[in-house]
């Protein structure tokens, strides 16, 4: 129904590479996540999927036929945009039913499809407001009630939740990824936070500068990054870098040590540094830890770990779960 | 202006100018008003004497009256028909992206800036003269009799050269409403399987509604008052096909001398304005709430 091929897709404004060359496959019913740094190019690789923007070169094939050229319509993907998009001076209920009246269906079924992706979405009570009078988890909410009722082969989301307040995302995320298990459609998805990406993908695609850093599940993206840019892009607080002689000493240009991943101890350890900044989190504490020779490294701590700032810590990574990386930033 | 101490204040700020603007209006009005009830000719200076209504009755008795009084609403009706119309086309097509779009929107602008007697005189003249004219030399070119415009269709004549005029002003206010719609949305209703002339319906119309009603408040406001066109061109004929309210009123007060039927019919033209105003906000005005 969904599958989606992308084959050497390339894509400029003129002058301007934005993605130089770009091969992915997304199998059927899978939630892909696009993360990567502002700029990179993920709402322009989305919107070329969509068909919004013509691709510079490369074919695009939805359920293994080339849709490089069809127009938006007719590729069978609806798309939720990051402002939403609603038409303003329809009500909610003409919003849904928008694409069903420019598919030509008759009036009991737009009816009554209306009236499912409403109870569905917890939008019934609202159905004939303006979307000037809801809040925007609940115009979040109609814009994917305007995708699902046209039962497309694949959603496109450009990161949908980035205007709602951080109790409304984790709500509105754990609803989307509920509607993913309830629709089993192809769900691709755009974000620049890592946690969205990790929480709520099958498979991370991690972009960099318009090209594909790597390809994974998040927990693969998280235990073996393939490179220093994935590997400081995945897991909160970011990975350590540390690099020079102490790296060397560990038998790499680069060694990485996530902040869960070094043991703290107040006799001995492999570096010895003082205690910066604890940032308290309840459940957990990050401590911001000055080494010498090795620079700040973070180090995640159980939340009834005590400690002041300026007090003196020994500091060993867990030696099993370094990340080593050579002179080009790839790992080994 | 959330408090009361605020509003207060801001009443009194605005009051120096709210007077003086009440007093520029009320002042005319008020004389105006005491003209239209005097027997007042300026042939007679110093025979005024009171007359009651009587310049009211004259005025609307006059023959012509019914006429100028269509003739106003036609002319009207029909500048806004073909700006509106002709307005949303050209904002639609100047909002596209082609090659030498800034002077082909600088051009469309011009007319806006022609004085509208010189603008009559050369549709006049250099159009629609029957003999020397750009459309008869047309009409003669492919082998048909030219038409003499302003003998033959005068008032739809009238029509055309005034909404030339002010089309450059109706496509400039919706091309600026047409600016500020969202990018998205149109993107949106695309993927949602709406053709071009889907999209224009349910997203760029209702998008212009309020912009539309702007210009339809505005236009009305100085087409009521068209003069100068009329007296250029036809002289409110032939007979009295062209004849307005504004122009019969002219007749009174400069050719026949009389202020007092003039200042009557100032008058009607101020209710008629009124009741055409009412009308339109009625019809239309819920497009400018929010
Ligand atoms: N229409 C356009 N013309 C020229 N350059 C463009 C156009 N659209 C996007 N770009 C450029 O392409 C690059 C990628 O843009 P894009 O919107 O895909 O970034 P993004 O990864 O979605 O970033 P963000 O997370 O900030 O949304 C940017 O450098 C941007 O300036
Ligand atoms: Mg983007």
């Amino acid at each position: 129904m969904g599958s989606i091929l992308l084959e050497n897709v390339s894509k400029a404004f003129g002058e301007a590479v934005i993605i130089p060359s770009i091969d992915l496959d997304i199998s059927d019913g899978e939630f892909v996540v696009f993360v990567g740094p502002s700029g990179c190019g993920k709402s322009t690789l989305l919107r070329l999927i969509a068909g919004l923007e013509d691709v510079s070169g490369g074919r695009i094939l939805i359920d293994g036929s080339d849709m490089t050229g069809t127009p938006p319509a007719r590729r069978r993907l609806a798309m939720v945009f990051q402002s939403y998009a609603l038409y303003p001076h329809m009500s909610v209920r003409g919003n849904i039913a928008f694409p069903l009246k420019m598919a030509g269906e008759n009036r009991e079924v737009i009816e009554r499809k209306v009236t499912d992706a409403a109870r569905v979405l917890n939008l019934t009570d609202y159905l004939d407001r303006k979307p000037g009078q809801l809040s925007g988890g609940q115009r979040q909410r109609v814009a994917i009630g305007r995708a699902i009722v046209r039962e497309p082969g694949a959603f496109l989301f450009d990161e949908p939740l980035s205007n709602l307040d951080a109790a409304l995302r984790v709500a509105m995320r754990l609803e989307i990824s509920q509607l993913h298990q309830h629709l089993k459609r192809t769900m691709i998805y755009v974000t620049h936070d890592q946690v969205e990406a990790m929480t709520m993908a099958d498979k991370i695609v991690v972009l960099n500068a318009g090209k594909i850093e790597q390809v994974g599940s998040p927990l693969e993206l998280y235990r073996s990054p393939h490179n220093l840019f994935v590997a400081g892009f995945i897991g909160s607080p970011k990975m350590n870098f540390v690099n020079g002689i102490e790296a060397e000493k560990l038998g790499a240009a680069t060694v990485g040590v996530r902040p869960e991943h070094i043991t703290l101890s107040t006799s001995d350890g492999l570096w010895e540094g003082e205690v910066g900044v604890a940032e308290h989190l309840g459940s957990d504490t990050f401590l911001h830890i000055e080494v010498k020779d090795v620079g700040q490294l973070t180090a995640r701590v159980g939340g009834e770990f005590t400690v002041r700032p300026g007090d003196k810590l020994f500091i060993s990574p867990d030696r099993d779960r370094l990340h080593r990386f050579n002179e080009k930033g790839a790992a080994f | 202006m959330a408090t009361l101490h605020t509003r207060t204040s801001a009443r009194l700020m605005m009051a120096p100018a709210v007077i003086l603007l009440l007093a520029w209006m009320i002042v005319p009005l008020g004389m105006t008003l005491y003209f239209s009830l005097l027997r007042y000719n300026l042939l007679m200076p110093g025979m005024e004497s009171w007359t009651g209504l009587d310049n009211y009755t004259y005025f609307l008795t006059d023959p012509a009256f019914s006429t100028a009084l269509a003739n106003t609403l036609l002319l009207v009706a029909g500048v806004l028909l073909i700006t509106v119309a002709g307005g949303t086309a050209l904002a639609v097509l100047l909002d596209q992206p082609f090659w030498g779009r800034g002077i082909v929107r600088l051009l469309v602008i011009a007319p806006f800036f022609v004085m509208p007697t010189v603008s009559a005189l050369v549709w006049k003249n250099m159009l629609m003269h029957p003999v020397n004219g750009l459309f008869a030399w047309i009409a003669r070119t492919v082998g048909l009799q030219p038409v003499d415009w302003l003998a033959e269709v005068p008032l739809f004549s009238i029509i055309v050269i005034v909404a030339w005029q002010w089309l450059p002003f109706a496509t400039l206010i919706l091309l600026t409403a047409l600016q500020s719609l969202d990018e998205e949305q149109k993107e949106a209703a695309e993927m949602d399987g709406a053709g071009a002339g889907s999209r224009f319906i349910y997203i760029v119309l209702p998008h212009l509604a309020r912009a539309i009603t702007v210009v339809v408040l505005i236009q009305t406001i100085f087409l009521l008052s068209i003069f100068a066109e009329i007296l250029v061109t036809t002289n409110g004929g032939p007979g009295v096909q062209t004849t307005t309210i504004t122009y019969l009123v002219y007749l009174q007060a400069l050719l026949q001398f009389d202020v007092g039927t003039a200042s009557a019919g100032g008058i009607i033209a101020v209710i008629l304005a009124n009741i055409v105003a009412i009308f339109l906000i009625r019809l239309i005005g819920k497009n400018l709430d929010t």
